[in-house]
């Protein structure tokens, strides 16, 4: 395909950046139905937004602001609970350094 | 299905006000219908059995409490809102064994409305999904006819409502995902505006879209959740800083339709839609006009734009939202990693699914360097075009209303290996969640073809809520009921 955007390298590439590892297998599929979901989104190029300004969100109020104080809500322990993997007091991850 | 759960949330809450029936007696009466229709079902991923009896034991001791709008009420929740000390897994294999120790805002408006949590409602994987078959755990079917799918992503809501197994359910809609189902299963399901229910405690997918709403029997019943699950949470900067309307009654305010008009976008009424759907929904137009609404066309021409500019502005956010999922604080973690960058990405490779996986990567490359301009930056210049298309629509009518799906509810495994097919049938319900306002669907017919249920969508501008549910409920009650599900 001519028209393609993304190949097998640019697929694993950028699932690299999103902290995915795939397989050859599925790089291959996704490969297939990625560029045909960014060939649509191509459509957009139809229409000339050079004048208009992008909506990010739908929200347009202006946020309220609370005060800016400490609140301790939920212990540490409550922090922890769903962890894979905690000393007790902080997460556990492999070494670093 | 016994008589009980039959009833409607407003019938059964003036019963447990009159004592006609308990709390207890109602959350049994939803829990054997659980028993019995889950094993085909499949609406629920978690069953709060003893919690939700223990509740309405202890509320049964203290008596009715009329200040509790949903005093001893049984519902059931999107797993994607965070329930204190229920597992909350978004339909992941991520979150496996999580359990939040806090409530999702709308959850705890609830609880403290009185309702009582039975269960937390199927859905697809981080509500990425038109069909439910993209949850990590299990597919749940129509109660209409389980070859079918209930639609997605709230697909476990809708069935579980169709189903007969609670009184309400709260759903989440990023791109139609309370309409769709709503219409598939025959219930109604509310999206309120961006910004009317706190999204404090729901799993983000695409945070500029999603929004909580209800999903029920009546539009009655949908206005009562409303009225307790809305209204300002500093704990939400996107919350709108707005009074809440009483929606209940406000119903009692209008009796028909005089002097309301109703705008027809041809976008959505002539190519690519089913007959049988058409059909259903252009006779529900007729009634409305019989019961005094005027109709007039309306354009909405950037509608075919929609879905390309949806998907880009839903993954750019959902491959941002997903980046928390490292294995590290909560959720999934590959065994014995070696360094923490292999931590991260063995994680998130062996738990997220196919669908989560692919909305990732090209979250994540409409996102790069090179690309932003070209797709998440024109998504947003066109989102504004969307919006402007609708302001001028309603600049000549009060609601716009059309379908909310091309068909009725398909085959399970119909579209499962075609992910553009399946983000295109979501065209009439995308546009709305662009431009942040709401819209609902309202059970009218059954499909004369598929003999399934078909929902006639309402939609509405920001913060008018109250016309579109009156406009409904005055539909509803002048409309033939759909026939009871035989479970």
């Amino acid at each position: 395909m001519s028209d393609e955007k993304l190949n097998l390298e640019e697929v694993a590439r950028v699932a690299r950046l999103a902290r995915l590892d795939l397989s050859e297998e599925k790089t291959e599929l996704f490969a297939g139905q990625l560029n045909n979901i960014l060939s649509y989104m191509d459509k957009l190029n139809e229409i000339d937004t050079s004048e208009v300004e992008p909506l990010f969100s739908p929200v347009e109020h202006t946020t309220r602001l609370r005060k800016d104080e400490v609140r301790k809500e939920h212990t540490r322990d409550e922090v922890l609970s769903n962890a894979p993997d905690t000393d007790g007091k902080y997460f556990v991850v492999p070494r670093i350094v | 299905m016994s008589s009980l759960i039959e009833k409607s949330l407003t019938e059964i809450h003036a019963m447990l006000m009159a004592k006609e029936v308990t709390a207890t007696e109602a959350v049994k009466a939803c829990l054997e219908q659980i028993t019995k229709s889950e094993p085909e079902t499949k609406a629920l991923l978690h069953i709060c059995n003893e919690e939700a009896l223990k509740q309405a034991e202890e509320m049964d001791a203290t008596g009715p409490d009329a200040s509790k709008p949903l005093w001893g009420i049984p519902v059931v929740v999107k797993d994607a809102l965070a329930t204190k000390g229920v597992p909350t897994t978004a339909g992941s294999k991520i979150l496996e064994g999580f359990t939040p120790f806090y409530d999702s805002t709308a959850v705890a408006k609830l609880k403290e409305a009185g309702a009582i949590i039975v269960g937390k409602a199927n859905m697809d994987e981080f509500a990425m999904g038109s069909t439910t078959e993209n949850s990590a755990y299990q597919t749940t079917t129509n109660p209409w006819d389980p070859s079918r799918v209930p639609g997605g992503s709230s697909g476990g809501s809708g069935a579980t409502i169709a189903a007969g197994q609670c009184y309400a359910a709260l759903g989440t809609d990023t791109g139609g995902s309370i309409r769709l189902p709503a219409s598939f299963c025959g219930c109604v399901g509310v999206k309120p505006t961006y910004g009317r229910v706190s999204r404090y405690g729901l799993i983000a997918y695409g945070s500029s879209l999603d929004q909580i709403g209800p999903m029920t029997r009546t539009v009655e019943d949908a206005a009562r959740v409303l009225n307790v699950i809305g209204g300002h949470d500093q704990r939400d900067s996107t919350s709108a800083d707005k009074p809440m309307e009483d929606f209940v009654a406000a119903l009692e305010e209008r009796k028909d339709l005089s002097g309301l008009t109703i705008g027809l976008p041809e976008e959505y009424w002539g190519e690519g839609l089913s007959e049988e759907v058409s059909e259903a929904c252009r006779a529900a137009i007729a009634k409305a006009e019989e019961l005094g609404a005027k109709t007039v066309p309306v354009k909405l021409s950037m509608t075919e734009y929609a879905i390309a500019t949806y998907y880009i502005i839903a993954m750019a956010e959902a491959s941002s939202n997903l980046s928390r999922f490292d294995g590290v604080r909560y959720g999934h973690r590959t065994k014995d990693p070696k360094e923490l960058a292999e931590l991260y990405t063995k994680s998130r490779t062996e738990a997220f699914g196919d669908e989560v996986q692919r909305r990732i990567i090209i979250g994540t490359y409409v996102l790069s360097a090179g690309y932003y301009d070209a797709y998440y930056r024109k998504a947003a210049q066109i989102r504004r075009l969307l919006r402007e298309d609708f302001n001028k629509a309603f600049e000549s009518c009060d609601l716009i209303a059309g379908p909310v799906c091309p068909t009725t509810a398909f085959p399970v495994g119909d579209l499962t290996s075609d992910p553009l097919q399946m983000y295109l049938q979501d065209i009439f319900t995308i546009s709305l969640n662009l431009v942040g306002m709401p819209g609902m669907s309202l059970p009218v017919a059954l499909g004369k073809k598929t003999n399934m249920p078909v929902g006639l969508q309402f939609m509405a501008p920001a913060f008018d809520e109250k016309t579109m549910l009156q406009a409904a409920n005055v539909l509803e009650k002048n409309l033939p009921e759909l026939p009871k599900v035989k479970l």
